[in-house]
């Protein structure tokens, strides 16, 4: 192998996703990654691949990634790849990008993406964006971007020309946004957050023409340095909350029928493709337990959509979803709070509102 | 056995948070804070000094006025403490920040059975990446998102969170932990130790100090030596005034879905 050099920018080609896997099942935001990616490749004209490190993996599940739009599969398996260790997983990939060289490596912001990012960034001498939310390599898109994203005077602005990834990621715990790039090293490498990418529609000859790419692996128990006792899975799902493009919370106000109210705000969560969130108030009462909590002792939440059922809207409340894009409340109270931050408001029962909502929407989608 | 523990200072950005007119944050219009991972990192070492009686150094790399954050830990009950500051490693992005915290770390010296902590996340910055940047600086084995943490003879055994659950791993020393706040509930400082806490070590390693080392060079530290650049900052997209609806039957229902619809919020 010649020696790999992150400076020679020119040598290298291509964009590859990372495609976790858990117990043999690619995870969804593999999907998500790849479909974004697939329309970097396609900007940038070049081949898009997925890596995949695991053991015995089923092959359908590698050909279904280029239903996705994986021109590629590189699928590096070995029994010490089962399960996730940072040694062997940053080995492998290490020793796999210095081989391939590609110019943009993107992997999903999980809790285990987070930690092998930079592990590869940091052993490979580039640049790493963490948990990003837009992404882009063409000027005029990103232009049109920050048009409706910023208030910068985009017309009246000097862009540089070139295809430099431009990675847009939320800091200071979302109260700035920043676009940060990796000019002179390569792989530009990404986090990006679980599900804000959109997944595009499964394409089945698009599975049938990847490529699969057995990687030889070299890697024994002494890159090792820790050991897998066991891998617990909690009884009940915890929610993902913060990843959540949609969140529908209920407060108090379902106290008069709180399985009712529970029901209805799953419900609504499914019509919408998001989760249940709940104030801190439902939580003490041992409603809902508390991985569902919203607010300042609770999880922050930047959702696209956030509908607060029978919540008063107490400071440490918004503290937790003041910054989510659409906020629609309902609440029997014309002066709660909550109406302060709301995008819309409708003062009413939610046991009478929740439904009709639900309603309107499921016909809305069924007639799309 | 030691424990040594990066802390970072960083500006309370659950209060009111000051952005510029050039979308960068006004950092001295804000109240500062030890950041709340780093927290629960010094109450898990400081447990460890509890049950074994070793010493916790604690490290941060920022401005001079660090060194108020750095003497309210050492009235908690570190033993030592290390300012990192100098002018050239302004404007590092977490690759240079690593790779100058594992200098000052190396500096401070690892033994074979320390263990490093670091927060999982600083509120600022909101990367995650340092702790796992300096542990391979470093070379040795790193654990993030860490829940609990056990030490038995000196063998670590931690619970790393997991979306839908955790794992259970031995780790070998040296190694890095990276901890969440969920973690432990940090101590005060103690009025004892308040006392104590000026006549306890404090060091500052500026470039001179740490120069020598082949991890600081001007071309990986510093704004200079950063592989990434914030090339746009901007505040996100201010919301409109809200709207309320009148009544709340089906026609409201209908109407709040329709503008939904027509805003491809839906
Ligand atoms: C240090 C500290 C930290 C805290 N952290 C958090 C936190 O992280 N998250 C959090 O949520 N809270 C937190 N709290 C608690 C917070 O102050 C509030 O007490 C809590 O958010 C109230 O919850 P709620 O809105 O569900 O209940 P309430 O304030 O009781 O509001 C219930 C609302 O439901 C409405 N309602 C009742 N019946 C109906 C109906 N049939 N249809 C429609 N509306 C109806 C009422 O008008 C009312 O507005 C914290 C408090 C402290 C002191
Ligand atoms: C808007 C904005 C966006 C940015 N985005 C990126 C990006 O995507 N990629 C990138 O590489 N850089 C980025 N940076 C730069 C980055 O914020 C700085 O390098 C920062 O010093 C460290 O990152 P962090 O705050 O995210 O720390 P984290 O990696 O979140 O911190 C994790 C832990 O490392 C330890 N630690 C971190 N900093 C220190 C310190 N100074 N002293 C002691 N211990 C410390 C603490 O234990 C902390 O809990 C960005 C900066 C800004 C202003």
């Amino acid at each position: 192998m010649a020696e790999f050099n992150s400076k020679d920018t020119a040598a290298f080609k291509g964009v590859w996703v990372f495609c976790e896997q858990r117990e043999g099942v690619i995870m969804s935001t593999s999907y998500q990654l790849l479909s974004e990616g697939r329309k970097l490749a396609n900007d940038l004209g070049v081949e898009l691949a997925g890596v995949v490190l695991g053991h015995n993996v089923k092959e359908d599940y590698l050909k279904a990634l280029g239903g996705y739009g994986a021109d590629k599969v590189y699928y590096c398996d070995h029994e010490l790849l089962d399960v996730y260790t940072t040694d062997a997983y940053t080995k492998v990939i290490c020793d796999l990008v210095e081989d391939k060289k590609p110019e943009i490596f993107l992997i999903g912001a999980t809790n285990i993406g987070r930690d092998l990012g930079p592990r590869c960034a940091a052993r490979l001498h580039t640049g790493l964006t963490a948990d990003c939310t837009h992404l882009d390599v063409d000027v005029a898109k990103y232009k049109e971007f920050l048009k409706t994203t910023s208030t910068i005077d985009v017309d009246n602005t000097v862009f540089e020309e070139n295809t430099n990834l431009k990675m847009t990621r939320p800091a200071f715990g979302g109260h700035l946004m920043a676009t940060i790039i990796c000019p002179r090293f390569r792989p530009q490498m990404s986090t990006v957050r679980p599900g804000v990418m959109q997944t595009q529609p499964y394409d089945d000859a698009g599975a049938a023409k990847t490529v699969i790419e057995k990687v030889a692996v070299q890697l024994s128990k002494d890159d090792i340095n820790v050991e897998v006792v066991e891998v617990v899975k909690a009884a009940k799902q915890l929610v993902d909350l913060i990843g959540a493009d949609v969140v529908v919370t209920v407060g108090r106000g379902i106290s008069k029928d709180v399985e009712g109210g529970l029901k209805l705000a799953e419900e609504l969560a499914g019509v919408l493709g998001g989760v249940v969130g709940a104030s801190r108030a439902c939580v003490d009462a041992g409603w809902i337990t508390a991985d569902h909590q919203v607010g300042q002792t609770g999880k922050t939440v930047h959702p696209r959509i956030y509908v607060a059922l029978g919540v008063s809207g107490a400071i440490q409340h918004l503290a937790g979803m003041q910054d989510s894009e659409c906020i629609i409340a309902v609440n029997k109270n014309e002066s709660a709070p909550v109406f302060d931050v709301a995008s819309y408001g409708i003062v009413g029962d939610l046991f009478k509102v929740t439904p009709m909502l639900i309603e309107a929407i499921r016909t809305l989608k069924a007639s799309k | 056995m030691k424990c040594i523990v990066c802390v970072k200072q960083v500006p309370d950005t659950s209060g009111v948070v000051a952005v510029k007119e050039d979308g960068t944050m006004d950092r001295a219009a804000m109240a500062t804070i030890t950041n709340h991972d780093d927290l629960a990192a010094v109450e898990a070492a400081l447990r460890i000094k509890d049950a074994t009686g070793c010493k916790v150094v604690v490290v941060s790399m920022g401005p001079p006025p660090a060194e108020g954050m750095l003497r309210e830990l050492l009235a908690m009950g570190a033993d030592e403490a290390v300012l990192v500051s100098a002018r050239e490693f302004g404007g590092s992005d977490t690759y240079a920040t690593s790779q100058i915290l594992a200098a000052a770390i190396k500096k401070v010296g690892v033994d074979n059975d320390d263990i490093i902590f670091c927060g999982r996340q600083a509120i600022d910055g909101d990367t995650a990446q340092v702790g796992p940047q300096i542990a391979e600086k470093l070379h040795v084995p790193q654990v993030s998102y860490v829940e609990k943490v056990e030490v038995n003879n000196g063998k670590v055994t931690v619970q790393r969170q997991l979306e839908d659950g955790y794992m259970t791993i031995k780790v070998n020393t040296p190694c890095l932990l990276t901890c969440l706040k969920e973690l432990n509930e940090a101590r005060y400082m103690s009025v004892g130790g308040i006392m104590e806490c000026y006549s306890k070590p404090l060091s500052v390693f500026n470039y001179e100090t740490l120069k020598d080392d082949p991890l600081i060079d001007v071309d990986t530290i510093g704004l200079k030596g950063s592989p990434t650049n914030v090339y746009k900052s901007f505040s996100p997209p201010v919301k409109g005034a809200g709207m309320m609806m009148e009544g709340a039957d089906k026609a409201t229902v209908d109407q709040l879905v329709g503008i939904l619809n027509d805003k491809h919020i839906i």
